[in-house]
């Protein structure tokens, strides 16, 4: 018996995890894929959203602006990228000034700070590649950007240190009330817990109508991007987002935290929850409508392309906390946008519910900050030498695009709930993520992977199983 | 540290840039790679057709690297492994102007070497996947064609089984071959282009020979399969390389191999701030294979990609004679740069310019066309005025052309301001 099962590895279960590791619970994560952060979590703009996008009044609007405010000094503790670059908000046609100005109250209600409208001109001085047909725009100093992989690799590795049990390539099954609390059927067993944490993204309308009767429904919006060269990574300096218009939604151009120019996402309905893949006409749709922000949006600089689910709830709101027919099962369930931004706050908001439901004392020993890997990119001369100095592998360049070392990929690997495949390494060091797309560094990393796991080659993945690199030997196949 | 010469990548460019160097009274000169080995890619390059105009004999890769490290290693030029520069600038003081490359391995760490001279030699990068930004699902089982080589060939292991292949590239056309000969069944090669950007001898060696079919004027628009690649969608596309509707074919596999185009690594040029050429994307040199900064020459596939290994070593063993001209205080500063147009149907030219008193008696001039010309000729004018015109029965992007400008020939010209290479086709 556990008191905590979370279902969901993704940014929202691994914060709520690490908040609960602060209080003396039994706390177990179930992953269904092999690694943490590989849905809903890996593939999303990477904005720390200021928060005045959302209705007043709602969880999303409450919980961005405490997200938002909370980043900071989480991305401290937890050593993960995070930048306040500031968003701003286009408006391409006088008619549309009541909009932006609905926006502008929005977010004074919700409780933005430093929000303001600002015309053409100044708009041109901060960022002079913006399109000219913008005519004003909001402007949001609070505005933030992260690494989404990097927040969720901290927030777990820092909930495995304390204690958390993560249980990756788990699927659960199945979800049975029981007299003191709940029967979780998974595919490596059956775990008994008191307390049920759904934080499923896309699947997380399956698990709460397991157990309620007040039925949900998340349909998978799929959201397609570009990502760019780091040689137009400064093309704007700020998050460049559109005010919906007759054509449509708009996309944002954005810097990301590493230094890349990324455009996107489109927003579609689909049926499938694995649906991941771009498709030609939602491509071409970024391309175009992020051409509209700015002026000579360079889209000769694609280095990758991808697609993400967000996991959206027909009622439009988060649903967080226990059904009514279901105590001790607690949701939260439909974090689309912002929910990367929400989700330090949502672990808090939730662990407190989880706390009256489930009393427990503060953990006296908790460990509240980590250190995350050191990066030889973005190290100065000193702290490279340094770094060399100290494990001489850090000398040893295996993606030369994003300058990693053999150093980095190591710790990768061996710390807690560490990487065991080629994106787990990846996401954690950034190998394999620059303009040659790991055509150079792939096969020295599946053989460091295999050196360090004591596995064939054969065995290394590039994600779950199934995802195998190698087929075989040469001449495996040729019939005598 | 301080060295005279630093060559920046011991592939077949830097190995033969280091030779002639040598050979031409460098003494204090180093060879950086980043490899564990010496000879660059021609590593994995198992197959044989290297060499036929160096050595006048067919060598497998390994076996043209190996020649050319032999000779370096009689020559005791100094080389390091495992050897990456990170960082290439440049520091001016008084009449003097050093470059400062930045290096680091796992026995040294880090350090800064003081170079007279930087010759850039760091070589080409396939075209990956995301920059063609093909739509489709992620999976395991999509490669460049050199990765899957380098599996292949380095590791003895197989990437994948029923394979297609995008794009008509050398490198592409040789992965055909060698997975066959490994087991795979490669079941087409699909182009964009209505031609191949790989050599004829290729496509008939590695293609016609097995019976593997060659589809002109496709590519593929969709990548299926969550886990690993379980089919491509291929389809047709029409003048403008769009993709037709209807013309759809699903293809069963479990691997793409990309063989879509190779793209010179300048990124140490570009933070060194050496003018580039947009067409190659390599640096812009004039005849001494130098750049517009003093003392950084270049050669080899960073500078223009190259079809036959036998070119490159060619052009390095220049850049590393100028190089060392220029440290002899031989190479005059360049005054009177000529520029030469690449025009009608010439995509670029390399060398892009040259001086008639600081060229060899002879310089050879490479360029690739833009398409296939059929019964076309190489026209070479000075000053407007045709000087020499050569027919050739096929011209095709796949294959490097070159032209031969002689130093007493544009000596004799009065006021010579510019010099222009086109494709004429009515002849």
């Amino acid at each position: 018996m556990v008191d905590v099962v979370v279902i969901g590895a993704g940014v929202t279960g691994c914060a709520i995890a690490r908040e609960l590791a602060k209080y003396e619970y039994k706390v177990t994560v179930l992953e269904r894929a092999s690694d943490v952060c590989e849905g809903t979590s890996k593939a999303n703009s990477g904005i720390v959203h200021a928060g005045y996008d959302a209705h007043p009044g709602t969880l999303k609007a409450k919980l961005n602006v405490e997200g938002n405010r909370m980043m900071e000094a989480l991305s401290e503790e937890l050593d993960f990228p995070f930048k306040r670059n500031g968003s701003l908000v286009l408006c391409f046609d006088d008619e549309d000034r009541p909009k932006l100005q609905k926006l502008y109250e929005q977010g004074l209600e919700n409780g933005v700070k430093e929000l303001r409208i600002i015309e053409k001109d100044e708009l041109k001085q901060l960022e002079p590649n913006i399109s000219d047909n913008a005519v004003a725009a909001l402007y949001a100093p609070a505005g933030g950007i992260v690494c989404p992989f990097g927040l969720t690799v901290a927030l777990a590795e820092n909930a495995a240190v304390n204690g958390v049990d993560f249980r990756l390539n788990t699927e659960v099954q199945n979800i049975e009330k029981t007299n003191g609390g709940y029967r979780v059927a998974t595919n490596h067993g059956v775990l008994e817990s008191r307390v049920v944490i759904n934080a499923a993204g896309v699947y997380a309308d399956r698990f709460h109508n397991m157990v309620s009767e007040e039925k949900i429904h998340i349909i998978p919006r799929k959201g397609e991007y570009c990502l760019m060269d780091k040689k137009v990574g400064g093309f704007v300096s700020r998050t460049v987002f559109q005010l919906p218009t007759i054509y449509g939604k708009g996309v944002l151009v954005t810097p990301t935290v590493h230094g890349n120019l990324l455009a996107g996402p489109t927003a579609v309905d689909v049926e499938d929850c694995e649906a991941v893949n771009t498709t030609r006409e939602g491509l071409d749709d970024v391309l175009k409508r992020a051409a509209l922000s700015v002026s000579h949006f360079p889209a000769g600089q694609v280095i990758t392309s991808f697609a993400g689910l967000r996991a959206h709830e027909e009622k439009g709101d988060f649903i967080i906390g226990q059904p009514e027919d279901a105590p001790g099962f607690f949701d939260a369930a439909g974090i689309e946008s912002p929910g990367l931004t929400c989700a330090p706050a949502l672990g808090r908001y939730l662990a407190k519910q989880i706390l009256e439901y489930l009393p427990a004392q503060a953990k006296k020993d908790f460990i509240g900050t980590r250190k995350g890997i050191p990066s030889m990119a973005l190290a100065g001369p000193e702290e490279r030498a340094k770094l060399i100095e100290e494990n001489p592998l850090y000398a040893n360049v295996v993606c030369r695009c994003e300058l990693v070392t053999e150093g980095e990929i190591m710790d990768a690997i061996h710390r807690p709930l560490g990487a065991t495949t080629l994106d787990g390494v990846k996401r954690r060091t950034r190998a394999g993520m620059g303009r040659c797309q790991a055509g150079f560094c792939s096969p020295k990393t599946v053989e460091i992977l295999a050196r360090e796991l004591d596995r064939d080659m054969a065995e290394i993945s590039k994600n779950d199983p199934g995802s195998e690199f190698l087929t075989g030997y040469d001449k495996d196949d040729i019939e005598e | 540290m301080k060295k005279d010469l630093v060559i920046i990548g011991g592939g077949p460019a830097g190995l033969a840039a280091a030779i002639a160097a040598k050979e031409a009274g460098v003494d204090d000169l180093l060879i950086v790679e980043r490899d564990a080995r010496l000879g660059g890619i021609l590593n994995q390059c198992i197959h044989n057709g290297f060499g036929l105009h160096t050595f006048k004999e067919e060598l497998t890769g390994p076996e043209y690297a190996g020649r050319y490290i032999d000779k370096m290693l009689s020559l005791d030029i100094p080389y390091k492994l495992n050897t990456m520069v990170v960082d290439l600038s440049e520091k001016r003081t008084e009449g003097e102007n050093r470059k400062l490359v930045t290096v680091m391995n796992r026995e040294e760490g880090l350090y800064t070497i003081e170079a007279r001279a930087v010759i850039l030699a760091m070589g080409c990068r396939e075209r990956s996947r995301g920059a063609l930004n093909i739509p489709g699902y992620r999976p395991a089982g999509i490669y460049s064609a050199g990765t899957a080589q380098r599996y292949v060939n380095m590791e003895g292991r197989m990437p994948g089984k029923e394979v297609v292949i995008l794009g008509s590239g050398d490198i592409g056309l040789i992965m055909a071959r060698r997975m066959t000969l490994e087991g795979a069944k490669v079941k087409l090669v699909a182009e964009l282009m209505p031609y191949s950007g790989g050599l004829k001898r290729n496509i008939v060696q590695c293609l016609d020979d097995f019976g593997i079919p060659l589809k002109l004027s496709h590519t593929v628009v969709d990548i299926k399969g969550k886990e690993r690649v379980e089919a491509v969608v291929i389809a047709r596309v029409d003048e403008h390389l769009k993709p037709i509707p209807g013309t759809e074919e699903e293809i069963k596999c479990d691997t793409l191999l990309l063989s879509c185009g190779l793209i010179p690594e300048n990124e140490l040029s570009e933070s060194l701030g050496v003018e580039m050429n947009p067409v190659t994307k390599g640096p812009r040199v004039n005849e001494s294979l130098e750049t517009d900064r003093e003392g950084v020459f270049a050669c080899g596939n960073v500078l223009h990609v190259h079809d036959l290994v036998d070119y490159v070593s060619e052009e390095a063993a220049q850049a590393g004679k100028r190089a060392a001209a220029y440290l002899h205080g031989a190479l005059k500063k360049a005054e009177k740069e000529i520029p030469i147009k690449a025009v009608n149907g010439v995509r670029y030219t390399v060398p892009a310019s040259v001086d008639a008193e600081r060229m060899e008696n002879v310089q050879v001039v490479r360029f690739r066309v833009g398409n296939v010309y059929r019964d076309a000729a190489i026209e070479v004018s000075v000053n407007g005025r045709v000087v020499s015109s050569r027919k050739k029965k096929v011209l095709a992007p796949g294959e490097m052309e070159q032209i031969v400008l002689k130093k007493t020939e544009l000596e004799q010209v009065e006021n010579l301001q510019e010099i222009t290479v086109a494709i004429r086709q009515d002849v």
